[in-house]
């Protein structure tokens, strides 16, 4: 166990150090040097990966958050707040990334004051900056019950169902915002991704990858946090997921019917066998594996599952932002190591800081934790997860 | 009224004084080196293009209906009224979402500087706005590159196809592409070999974002009343079993004992 740590601590420390440095080439020396990116190809995995993945990763703090405060599911509570804080750090660190990848990172606050209501770009902007100052109150419970402000705490309650609606409609608006990017360019992406649908799809796997998430979450930090695993919670989303898989299998080939493009799914090449490695993890083994009840019942199999999904669905948005475009532009495009480290670095940075809220924080309902929030903070603790009262 | 480029390939000559005063317009490099340059970068606005002895500029479209200006989150990119798409630097935040969304792959970015700017030709809009012609047309020796009304124009080039069939592919290029552009080209050859493609939609290109844009204000109250609505349906149970005087499933902090699960 303690050999394990080090490990994991060395290559913590070893993705910093990469991140450090290539932060230094990235702002020092500029895009050009720092990144493979060409006039040809202007978007790489900054975008592809950080932020669009990022932001669908993040997803299962609007997912939760529906089913309990609004669906009134309250089986589901325990789990609402690892998953809000997971959504928090997501789209701190995909705002981090932005900086990166922006020409003129000082300039990102222009969108405030320089408005271009018609831009897909200028309501992504709006939204994330609007659900992330959301996401920063409805997180807010966990710091004010650890440090005992009741007054605040009282505050953020009572606000809390329209803030919880109001994260619900800008989540909404741009998860499938992020695909609506695309749709200005029906001649450069490629038919297996270029959809009038994309919206929905992206809004729809989402949701497939919020509940994916907050499955992998709990299993690793039952493993980690020696924590015990809710079970039957992970059992009832992965039944969901299953649900919500399916509809997005049958949407896709549909939509591929009417748009006369399945032959083309047959046919070799490039994008078909990345098309398919997308279909296999994203829906097609996943959809195999939770049919089974055996599967769906056990925690190491939708722990597997929701890996598979997260992959799938990470496989799909690289598939729309890079493999989709690279024959329209006529190159192929490979990221530079500058741009590696620094995707690596954010992604280790994310489960840094999850481990450090999840040991500092009350994120979950342990016993411990449970008894002295309820004596400490009397009837402000675990407003989050009380939002009906 | 707007203002076009009509470029007539059949009489242009490859001199490439258009692409030299197009570097002085803009203040940038122009010597054997960029001449030589066979493709649009950051200090080439404009080129000419020569494929056995054919030419074809390519510049800019200044797109009627300009999907970079559509895409632009802080309107850094601008269509103006009297023809041309401008940019103005001071705006632009880098994001490169117009580079990604040109059908034509027209602007290009400085990406070796620490401030990097996007760059295209910007059809000489102090030029045009001065009711002057643009750089590349004034300097035009054959009049393969004429500047004047986009009306006027089509209707010249018209008049050229109807009066030398044999002489042009019969298509003006940019008369409907991605629902017309403020530069028009007549060619020989097909408009492919030189990299244009013919395969465009006549729709303006913001329409595609559009369509779903426009419904954002609709969907928002709608959303907000759906939500709120299902939110007191689902709450109501507890209130009457409150009004009943029974425990509410919201006065037992979790973990909850009532079921028996997992503390």
């Amino acid at each position: 166990m303690k050999v394990k740590l080090t490990f994991w601590k060395f290559v913590f420390l070893f993705l910093m150090a990469a991140g450090v440095a290539a932060t230094y080439v990235r702002f020092a020396k500029g895009l050009g040097p720092s990144t493979n990116l060409t006039d040809q190809f202007p978007w790489g995995i900054w975008i592809g990966f950080d932020v669009l993945c990022g932001v669908m990763l993040a997803a299962g703090g609007f997912t939760l958050t529906a089913a309990v405060h609004i669906l009134n599911i309250k089986r589901l509570e325990p789990i609402v707040r690892p998953t809000i804080l997971t959504a928090f750090l997501g789209y701190v660190l995909v705002s981090i990334a932005l900086l990166f990848d922006l020409g003129k990172p000082y300039n990102i606050w222009h969108p405030l004051i320089m408005r271009n209501p018609h831009s897909v770009m200028f309501e992504v902007a709006y939204c994330v900056m609007l659900y992330t100052t959301v996401l920063s109150l409805e997180f807010s419970p966990i710091v004010l019950e650890r440090f005992k402000l009741h007054k605040p705490l009282k505050i953020v309650k009572a606000v809390l169902i329209p803030l919880v609606i109001g994260g619900l409609i800008l989540s909404t608006l741009h998860q499938s915002s992020l695909g609506t990017l695309y749709l200005i360019m029906p001649e450069k992406l490629h038919p297996f991704w270029y959809t009038p649908l994309l919206p929905v799809f992206f809004f729809l796997s989402a949701i497939a990858v919020g509940l994916a998430m907050t499955i992998f979450e709990s299993s690793m930090s039952a493993k980690h946090f020696g924590r015990q695993l809710e079970l039957p919670i992970i059992q009832e989303l992965g039944r969901v997921l299953l649900v919500v898989l399916a509809v997005i299998a049958i949407l896709r080939f549909e939509d591929l019917l009417h748009r006369g493009v399945l032959g083309l799914t047959l046919k070799p090449g490039y994008e078909m066998y990345l098309f398919w490695l997308e279909i296999g993890l994203s829906v097609v083994v996943p959809l195999i594996l939770l049919a089974q009840k055996k599967i769906r019942s056990s925690a190491g199999g939708l722990y597997i599952t929701a890996v598979l999904v997260v992959l799938g669905f990470i496989t799909n948005r690289l598939n729309v932002s890079i493999t989709g475009l690279e024959a329209s532009a006529g190159v192929h495009y490979v990221p530079k190591w500058t741009e590696l480290a620094i995707t690596a670095a954010i992604i280790a940075a994310g489960f840094a800081l999850f481990g450090m809220a999840a040991k500092y924080l009350p994120i979950f309902p342990a016993e411990e934790h449970h008894a002295s929030a309820e004596s400490a903070t009397g009837a402000g603790a675990g407003v989050l997860v009380h939002a009906g009262d | 009224m707007s203002k076009a480029i009509l470029y007539d390939a059949t009489l242009c000559i490859n001199c490439k004084q258009c692409e030299g005063a197009c570097a002085e317009q803009n203040h940038l490099r122009y010597d054997d080196v960029v001449a030589a340059e066979d493709r649009q970068s950051e200090h080439k606005y404009t080129v000419v293009l020569n494929k056995n002895e054919k030419y074809m500029r390519r510049l800019c479209m200044n797109c009627a209906e300009p999907a970079c200006a559509s895409v632009c989150p802080v309107a850094a990119l601008r269509k103006t009224p009297e023809g041309p798409v401008i940019y103005e630097a001071s705006r632009c935040m880098g994001c490169r979402y117009c580079m990604v969304a040109c059908p034509f792959g027209v602007p290009k970015y400085e990406w070796n500087k620490l401030a990097p700017r996007v760059q295209k030709c910007t059809m000489c809009s102090e030029r045009v706005q001065a009711g002057k012609a643009t750089a590349c047309a004034e300097i035009c020796p054959t009049g393969a590159t004429k500047f004047g009304e986009r009306d006027a124009l089509i209707a010249e080039a018209q008049q050229r196809l109807h009066d030398n069939p044999g002489n042009y592919v019969n298509h003006i290029y940019g008369l409907n592409e991605v629902g017309g552009t403020s530069v028009l080209l007549l060619s020989s050859v097909p408009f492919e070999e030189f990299g244009y493609r013919t395969d465009l939609t006549r729709d303006p290109l913001p329409l595609f974002t559009y369509r779903v844009l426009s419904r954002i204000p609709d969907f928002i109250p709608l959303g907000g009343v759906v939500l709120g609505g299902v939110w007191w349906i689902t709450h109501r149970r507890e209130e009457v079993a409150a009004a009943e005087g029974a425990p509410s499933t919201n006065e037992v902090f979790y973990p909850r004992s009532d079921d028996g699960r997992t503390k």
